[in-house]
């Protein structure tokens, strides 16, 4: 039985159990519902549950941890082979073909079994292509694979049909008038809503162990002082690359600073607008306006960086443009990135200041009217003063999302590494070299490609170091008046 | 007698009609208000004494659709006139707010606020001075004059409260409004708020707008009982708490309605 099966067959368990809950807790009460501790639904989704869950959970477990042990054993029959990897991807894609052959009809489940002949041409014929001939070991391998497949997946319906059954009588017989179904249920609940919250921060752990399992064996590979002290970022396929950080970080750091340059002043001046002087109308009109352009893809702002603005100061600050200077050599630079990306940032600031400045009590503000101060003086000494602490934040949140740009920085940057203080100079930054390094055709176990990672993970280093002093930060303000 | 009454007018509102949009909030109001008095306003909730108490200093002209008529006379001279800077009246009539709210500054700075604003000292010193007038005259300057720098949100609600009017007495107005100022105190804060304001009393107008008719019957010397936008009855809170001449009046201060 499939895993599609299987899952359906526990669902409509389930189902027959929400059924038979009802009617066993109607029965045990001799038809009045009132003497029941809940009410009959709780002890409907009590059984419903309780089969559902348990069967649910084996079934997950087994889909990922079957293949990992089957695998394990077909590795150590063969053994012998100098590049385990790949010889096992050989042995998994024959084991998968043979599956796609039985059900096709190419080949009987007998034949399936036994030594074959052309079994390229046999794959061949039914779609699997094959890139050498097979080695009677690795079918032989893939064969023993398909067995133990196949002895594993009825393993697994007999234990999960099994499961639910058991769940199911040991569900039906908990009920009693007295047994607490409501509170069973609640707690069900619960663990539902945790399950969900601590998939989100696994996910996050998973994320990080994989990016640092790929770091380390890239500084198995290259020095970790050439990386994070040497001078020079230029891969090349010889084998003697200089692989440094720091250029990368440069060009990255400056481009960020340039779009908070931008998007600092401009976001903040639209939030006190927005908050303090707009009327209910226009703030009705502009703040979601604002919010939109948050929601354009980067994409598009790289496509408004290459195409529009690039040219723009190329015209300007380029040889025979409007200033007559030489300052510009081509349309991605420093600048185009930057200015492009506060441009992206505005409706981040000014969206996250305007709900801080509104977070601002209106007893201060009145406080200050009071007092005899006009409008202005009241939001420079007494608003904005009140709203630092969480402006701040708002700003270092805006600067991990500048430095983990990618997209404007592709379209917008440039390609060229190194430390220039000219912010019409083309530069690069982390997040474009990785994304040049991955995409190329080098081979994945090589220092240049492996770097990505090594560049992906002190990348996250940092915007996480960023989000967690400013999410502390906006934090405190906070609590500061609630 | 009379004639001494007549010179000692500080405010005087002649037809008083406050619109928030559609709603009638305050409907032709007149009361005549005395200097070195504390005159408190009493009535149920949304009865407007607080809407009135915000035209005493424009304060309702931050809020947009609000809009005042009649006339309002400080000394004679008309607040909703057009050459009036409802931003400097502000400072001649100080108010004080129902919670607490100092700035989020020193409680030095909370105090120079006003002064610096309008440019009241001439030099260091001579903020140093107002700012100890003001916290003496608020009756804190005990308890904080070790700590001036300390912030003024970290203060108790009592004191910060006081803070509060120290701050507004620092603009050395000549009327001082409060809107329900201990009615987020405690009962021992309270009775503090409540000496100073008599004491305020020699320098100031007070007006003070207050939910316990206890606290009204304590503090002041003229009452005005508000209802439904209406004043129904204004006059020494003696007679307004023992022999009140309209039937309204009585049934709120025995606890009827309201």
């Amino acid at each position: 039985m499939s895993a599609f099966w299987l899952t359906i067959t526990v669902l409509i368990l389930s189902a027959f159990g929400a059924y038979a809950g009802r009617a066993q807790s109607l029965r045990v009460a001799g038809g009045d519902a009132r003497k029941l501790h809940s009410l009959p639904k709780y002890y409907s989704s009590f059984v419903a549950l309780g089969v559902l869950i348990p069967c649910l959970f084996v079934l997950v477990i087994w889909l990922f941890a079957q293949p990992k042990l089957i695998e394990r054993g077909a590795e150590q029959m063969l053994n012998a082979s100098s590049e385990p990897s790949l010889v096992m991807s050989d042995v998994r894609r024959v084991a998968d073909g043979l599956g796609v052959a039985v059900a096709q009809g190419a080949l009987s489940e007998t034949e399936a079994h036994a030594p074959i002949e052309n079994l390229r041409d046999v794959l061949g014929g039914v779609g699997v292509a094959l890139g050498n001939e097979v080695t009677p070991d690795v079918l032989s391998a893939a064969q023993g694979m398909r067995a133990q497949e196949q002895r594993g997946n009825q393993f697994r319906m007999f234990a999960v049909l099994g499961l639910a059954a058991l769940t199911l009588v040991f569900g039906l017989s908990r009920i009693t008038p007295e047994f607490r179904a409501r509170n069973a249920v609640e707690r069900v609940v619960l663990a539902l809503l945790i399950t969900a919250a601590s998939l989100a921060i696994l996910t996050t752990v998973g994320i990080v162990l994989s990016m640092i399992f790929e770091t380390r064996n890239f500084f198995g590979l290259h020095s970790w002082k050439d990386f994070f002290f040497g001078v020079k970022w230029a891969p090349n396929f010889r084998g003697d690359s200089e692989l440094s950080i720091l250029p990368l970080l440069w060009g990255t750091i400056y481009i960020s600073l340039i779009a908070l340059l931008v998007s600092v002043p401009i976001g903040l001046f639209a939030a006190i607008y927005l908050s303090e002087y707009a009327g209910p109308k226009t703030r009705g009109v502009a703040k979601p306006l604002l919010e939109i352009l948050a929601g354009i893809p980067t994409i598009v702002y790289g496509l408004f960086a290459l195409l529009t603005i690039g040219p723009l100061l190329l015209n300007t600050f380029g040889s025979g443009g409007l200033l007559g200077v030489e300052w510009m050599s081509g349309a991605t630079a420093v600048l185009t990135a930057g200015l492009v990306m506060g441009i992206m940032l505005i409706p981040f600031v000014s969206s996250l200041s305007d709900d801080i400045i509104n977070a601002v009590p209106q007893a201060m503000r009145d406080g200050s009217l009071g007092l005899g101060a006009t409008k202005s003086e009241t939001i420079r000494q007494v608003v904005i003063p009140a709203a630092l602490p969480g402006i701040v934040g708002a700003i270092l949140l805006a600067a991990s999302r500048a430095i983990g740009e990618t997209m404007i920085v592709v379209l917008g940057a440039g390609a060229i590494a190194k430390f220039s203080a000219n912010p019409l100079d083309a530069m690069t930054t982390i997040t474009t070299r990785i994304v040049s390094q991955l995409t190329g055709d080098g081979d994945f176990a090589s220092p240049e490609t492996l770097v990505a990672f090594a560049l992906g993970l002190t990348l996250f280093v940092l915007t996480l170091g960023l989000n967690i002093i400013a999410l502390y930060i906006v934090r405190k303000y906070r609590e500061q008046y609630e | 007698m009379k004639e001494n009454a007549m010179d000692n007018i500080k405010i005087s509102a002649k037809n008083v009609q406050v619109y928030y949009a559609d709603n009638h909030a305050i409907k032709d109001v007149n009361v005549e208000i005395e200097d070195k008095t504390v005159t408190a306003f009493i009535g149920p909730s949304g009865c407007g004494k607080s809407t009135f108490l915000r035209c005493l200093n424009r304060m309702n002209d931050t809020i947009d659709i609000c809009r005042v008529e009649g006339d309002i006379l400080i000394e004679g001279e008309d607040i909703y006139d057009r050459r009036v800077d409802p931003v400097q009246l502000r400072a001649k009539v100080g108010m004080v707010f129902q919670k607490p709210n100092p700035f989020p500054k020193s409680i030095y700075d909370n105090v120079a606020y006003g002064p610096r604003i309008h440019g009241l000292a001439r030099g260091k010193a001579d903020l140093d001075e107002i700012v100890e007038k003001s916290l003496r005259s608020a009756a804190i300057w005990d308890e904080v004059k070790d700590r001036l720098d300390a912030p003024g949100t970290g203060l108790s609600g009592g004191q910060q409260q006081r803070l509060c009017i120290a701050r507004a007495v620092a603009t050395a107005p000549e009327v001082l409004l409060m809107d329900e100022p201990c009615s987020a105190l405690d009962p021992i804060a309270t009775a503090q708020v409540e000496e100073l304001i008599d004491e305020l009393r020699q320098n100031f107008a007070v007006v003070i707008v207050t939910h316990s008719m206890q606290q009204a019957a304590r503090v002041s010397q003229k009452t005005a009982f508000f209802h439904l936008g209406n004043l129904v009855e204004y006059g020494e809170t003696n007679q307004i708490f023992t022999k009140p001449s309209d039937p309204r009046t009585e049934s709120y201060i025995t606890g009827r309605i309201g």
